[in-house]
């Protein structure tokens, strides 16, 4: 991610102590350090635009695979955590802002919290992959459900009923929407643990006062990567968990 | 020897010593340096592999009844099959990922897009380093499958082959994986660069057109590489774990994979000719000593190519079962891409029109690139037709058209930039009387290769045989064909010889350069030869970059100065 961060500062003056040498102001330090994230998050869009398309081509063959396969998600645990996520981007936001306003406190509070959100989030997903694995609902070449897991879908609620596929016939290829599945929520989750490292180096130096209304360039850059991991998210809930 | 802004105590190359001072340094040049020394290790490497493949088809494995007892210069099979699979596949994947795509972007953009600018360094040095290092790794991954592996799927690593071969797949795809991430990271720095760290007065139609070039090129290595990650990715996973993505079996689809490579792949095949044509307008106008004509139109035709470039790559699918609608579009905007790329040709040429031209060794690469480059263009044209595609696709022909572009284009190129810049990499002057022998062999031996590869395409040798005894006995002349093409690329071998034998001469007994040897007016010529570690002591002046009215031979320095 961004690289501007203070050693061969050569002068002593408190602002310059973060200008690189070979940027003339802290105003061009910085505009760089944006420009430079948000060509990296463009990157990142395209890097799940493949599974995004690989999704999309799926789903348009096989729609009956995806209705099917996603009353084994669980929607609950999905929900909460688009919540939790939403709040610490939230939170981030809100860091970014505190470390503009000087609040030097404020900000590596906010951090923190933002860092809790992020184990919060890592927590529930693994409570879902370890269930997942428990009832044998793997990748396409291990897909094999355990009785259990089919008796299961069939007592879900009334809000199923309107689906045109019926739980007890499993259609052909099933495994399919586990691999999608794991793909995406796989690669999310490895942004996540990305996004949560990143959060961790700028709360470390946060909390050691570095950074101040003229220099507050991490924080901000670290609070764009956060939001694009959450904002990917929310196009994975629904994509996943709430197919009609 | 002096220059205009002497600084001959204490240039990059002088300021720190030691291997350390180089491995972890952030100086862009350094960098650079170290980028050109990986990237034609791994031109050797790859040249290395082509010579044994060539040296392979020399002749057919069993001759016809009537040459049982010919004598040959070679045996007719001088190594295994599963040998001249490895050598091919990792001909093509190192040649392609190692040296091409990297290698005037990293290495030369890398050395003066910050001194073109009249910049201290990129935006971020750093990162700059880290994908030098990435490079490395990459280059390792390579080098494990050259040294204990066995790899056959060809550099496309097509499904469903590649994930049921038993050969090394995941250690090269990590290898190629991992120099995505360096390209990315190199075009990130480039594009924040250009933007952010302009000089007061240089407005973006007063950048020389290298720069140009680089710009498109990076917008597509940050645009597609990322796609060729997730690609490439999905195809170790699918090995490791059994995915089904790309496996008809489990309900995958293995030419959804070949949308995925070629979204990548042929935008790719753009980042390996873009920078090679913003070198080719900077040597055609300096050393025709005269402004460059239609700057603005080479400026976006850079664009044009590099966002046209996104909307081709079914060209590469014509066999492979797409839908008609689809490849008949795909047809139409592959013939579009050449209205920029002509675009570029005839403004090279008028600009040379009426010029004060100087022979030195790199305008003898600029006229050899046109030459080669305007044949690989029009017989790309064969193949972006549906009709004749059907008879020459995955046939030498295509090899011939893709060699066309990518050496006679970009490895042209990439020589020319070398001896442009080897004086202010080095600060010494190479003997342009060698220099130009190598020129002349290099051009006779492409040709002599690559030609007989065109007419044996069209008479249907397939690319990747091992052996075309059996197509020899219907038509001899492929024996012929493979037989020039193969003598032909000895010669090629004995000119890139001779580049290194002069070039490191120079560094021994050389004469030193002068600050501006060529009468170039962009910026990186009015440092010295070699520059000093923080490029210019005071921010220089920035004017016309093709304005040579003021720059005058001084026969005192054997070079050029301002007036």
């Amino acid at each position: 991610m961004s690289n501007l961060s203070p050693p061969e500062a050569h002068e002593n003056s408190e602002h310059s102590a973060f200008l690189a040498h070979h940027f003339e102001s802290h105003k061009q330090q910085f505009a760089a350090g944006k420009l430079g994230m948000w060509i990296f998050l463009l990157t990142e869009i395209l890097l799940f635009g493949g599974v995004f398309c690989a999704y999309a081509v799926y789903r348009s063959n096989h729609p009956e695979i995806f209705e099917w396969a996603h009353r084994f998600l669980d929607k609950f645990l999905g929900a909460i955590n688009t919540t939790v996520l939403i709040a610490s981007s939230f939170t981030m936001a809100w860091a970014v802002r505190a470390a503009q306003k000087n609040q030097t406190r404020l900000c590596t509070v906010l951090l923190a919290v933002t860092l809790l959100g992020g184990c919060g989030f890592l927590g529930i997903k693994f409570v879902e992959y370890k269930s997942k694995w428990e009832e044998g609902l793997m990748v396409a070449h291990y897909f094999k459900p355990t009785p259990e897991a089919l008796e299961h879908i069939k007592h879900l609620e009334a809000d199923t009923a309107h689906l045109k596929s019926k739980p007890e016939e499993i259609p052909r290829n099933a495994g399919i929407f586990f691999s999608i599945y794991f793909c995406m929520t796989g690669l999310h989750g490895l942004h996540v643990i990305a996004g949560m490292s990143a959060i961790g180096w700028v709360l470390v130096r946060s909390a050691k006062g570095q950074f101040s209304s003229a220099y507050f360039g991490p924080v901000d850059y670290v609070g764009l990567y956060w939001h694009l991991v959450d904002l990917i998210w929310i196009y994975l809930f629904p994509l996943l968990y709430l197919i009609h | 020897m002096t220059s205009e802004i002497a600084l001959p105590t204490d240039n990059y190359l002088t300021h720190t010593r030691g291997l350390w001072s180089w491995l972890f340094t952030l100086d862009h040049k350094r960098i650079g340096v170290m980028y050109l020394i990986t990237i034609t290790t791994a031109f050797l490497l790859g040249g290395i592999m082509a010579m044994l493949v060539r040296t392979e088809l020399m002749y057919p494995n069993h001759p016809p009844a009537a040459q049982a007892k010919t004598m040959t210069l070679v045996p007719r099979e001088v190594m295994s099959k599963d040998a001249y699979n490895k050598s091919f596949t990792l001909h093509g994947a190192v040649m392609i990922f190692l040296f091409i795509l990297p290698g005037i972007p990293a290495a030369f953009g890398n050395f003066v897009l910050p001194i073109m600018l009249g910049a201290k360094d990129v935006a971020f040095p750093r990162l700059n380093l880290a994908s030098l290092w990435l490079l490395w790794i990459g280059l390792v991954f390579f080098l494990i499958v050259l040294v204990f592996g066995q790899l056959d799927t060809g550099w496309t690593f097509y499904t469903p082959y590649s994930t049921s071969t038993e050969t090394a797949v995941i250690p090269a795809v990590a290898g190629a994986f991992i120099l995505g991430f360096s390209s990315i990271f190199t075009g990130l720095n480039f594009i924040v660069t250009i933007h952010t760290m302009r000089p007061p007065g240089m407005t973006w139609f007063k950048m020389p057109l290298f720069l140009w070039g680089l710009y498109g090129t990076a917008l597509i290595q940050v645009l597609a590489t990322p796609v060729l990650g997730i690609t490439l990715a999905l195809l170790a996973v699918e090995r490791i774990f059994g995915l089904g993505i790309f496996d008809p079996k489990l309900g995958g689809d293995p030419v959804l994979f070949q949308h995925f490579f070629w979204f990548y792949s042929h935008p790719a095949v753009y980042i390996m000719i873009l920078p090679a044509m913003g070198i080719i307008s900077e040597l055609i106008t300096v050393f025709s000593h005269k402004h460059i004509f239609g700057y603005k139109f080479i400026a976006f035709s850079s664009i044009a190519i590099a966002l046209l470039g996104f909307l081709v790559w079914g060209h590469h699918m014509f066999t492979s079962g797409q839908s008609i609608l689809a490849s008949m579009i795909f047809s139409v905007l592959t013939f579009s891409v050449s209205i920029p790329s002509a675009i570029k040709v005839f403004n090279w040429i008028t600009s040379m029109y009426k010029g004060s031209i100087s022979l030195a060794t790199p305008m003898c690469y600029a006229l050899m690139f046109i030459f080669l480059f305007g044949i690989g263009g029009l017989t790309g044209l064969f193949l972006g037709a549906l009709a004749t595609d059907m008879h020459l696709h995955n046939t030498y022909f295509l090899v011939a058209h893709f060699h066309y572009v990518m050496f006679g284009g970009t490895a042209v190129a990439f020589l020319g930039a070398l001896h442009y810049w080897w004086p202010k990499m080095t600060g010494r002057m190479y003997s342009d009387f060698w220099g130009r022998v190598a020129v002349m062999l290099i051009f006779i031996g492409f040709n002599l290769t690559f030609i007989p590869q065109f007419l044996m395409g069209t008479h249907g040798m397939t690319r990747r045989y091992f052996d075309y005894s059996f197509l020899a006995d219907a038509h001899p002349e492929i024996a012929t064909y493979n037989l020039i093409s193969s003598l032909g690329s000895l010669v090629l071998a004995v000119g890139l010889f001779i580049i290194p034998v002069y070039l490191i001469k120079s560094l021994i007994s050389g004469r030193k350069a002068p600050a501006n040897p060529w009468g170039g007016a962009t910026l990186e010529w009015q440092c010295s030869s070699p520059p000093p570690f923080d490029n210019f002591p005071e921010q220089p002046v920035v004017g016309d970059p093709y304005d040579f009215s003021r720059i005058e031979y001084d026969e005192k320095i054997d070079g050029y100065v301002r007036v």
